[in-house]
């Protein structure tokens, strides 16, 4: 399975997410936004960090750089795209996914660990885990607070397009649970046909226990299969 | 030919910084204080000597870049 790892000024989670790639036996390139071609790959990532120092909004810029429109053509072919933090930002700024992400309600950046629910494990993103499964896994953001409209927010509910929502340990839903104030505790969201996702938290922080845990490895396993 | 946008977030769109400064200045003793929102602001200078195309020409700005539809409004106005 071939991966590209896009790289803008600004990321700093793009080795982060290689060095998970690598682990997980993808092949995988790094691509800097300059470039106007993108190799061969099964699978594009956008990586978290402040791309262009979050100017304008977080991901407007990096939205429409030389190698988005790439990446745009890719996603409507069928490729796989993964949009981690800033990279989900960029997605929604592409109009690849829907929705935007306001500032966190609390109005700060938060960095630790949470609880996330597996809300649909029909996906080749997420088919090994399991449905309701509760990860803990790693945010560190400042704008992740998911924003739609009320007809994209149904349609997400009714074609089961929500990947993960923020929980307790428990898997309850409520607001202490709700990090950032997300509508309806949206922590990540496919696209209509499946083939991106957009997600807050950090998969690729949660792939070795020396550091953490393994809750991230499955996303990627569900993707090499 | 210069022109000033101001983007400022939808009604029903929380502005918690909005919020934030408006009880700040509560607390100062602001007490006719009745609601704030905050935006921003961009100073376009277009070489353009006709107002409607420059006007478009903003306005696509806006619309391709500086304004988030999902979220955020905006307005247009010669200076």
């Amino acid at each position: 399975m071939k991966s590209s790892v896009i790289v803008f000024p600004g990321s700093n989670c793009d080795r982060d997410i290689a060095v998970a790639l690598e682990k997980m036996q993808f092949k995988n390139q790094m691509v800097w936004h300059k470039q106007t071609k993108l190799p061969k790959s099964d699978l594009i990532v956008i990586p978290g960090g402040f791309s262009y120092g979050d100017y304008l909004r977080s991901g407007a810029i990096a939205g429409k750089s030389l190698i988005i429109d790439e990446v745009i053509k890719a996603a409507n072919s069928g490729c796989l795209i993964l949009g981690i933090c800033n990279g989900f930002q960029i997605l929604t700024e592409t109009g690849l996914l829907k929705g935007t992400l306001l500032r966190n309600k609390n109005l700060k950046f938060i960095n630790r660990d949470i609880y996330i629910k597996v809300m649909n494990n029909n996906t080749k993103f997420t088919h090994k885990y399991k449905n309701d499964q509760i990860l803990k896994i790693n945010i560190a953001h400042n704008e992740g607070n998911f924003f739609t409209d009320q007809k994209h927010l149904e349609e997400l509910k009714k074609e089961n397009l929500i990947a993960f929502k923020y929980c307790d340990e428990k898997g309850d839903f409520n607001e202490d649970s709700n990090p950032n104030g997300s509508l309806d505790h949206i922590a990540g969201i496919f696209n209509a046909n499946k083939n991106i996702l957009g997600m807050m938290p950090h998969p690729e922080r949660m792939v070795d226990e020396v550091v953490s845990n393994k809750d991230g490895a499955n996303l990627f396993l569900s993707l090499l299969n | 030919m210069k022109f000033s946008v101001t983007v400022t977030l939808k009604k029903d769109v929380l502005d918690p910084q909005g919020k934030v400064v408006q009880n700040t200045l509560v607390n100062m003793g602001m007490s006719k204080l009745k609601s704030i929102r905050q935006g921003k602001h961009f100073e376009i200078d277009v070489e353009e000597n006709d107002i409607p195309s420059a006007e478009k020409k903003v306005d696509e700005m806006c619309k391709k870049l500086l304004v988030n539809l999902i979220i955020e409004d905006y307005k247009i106005k010669k200076i």
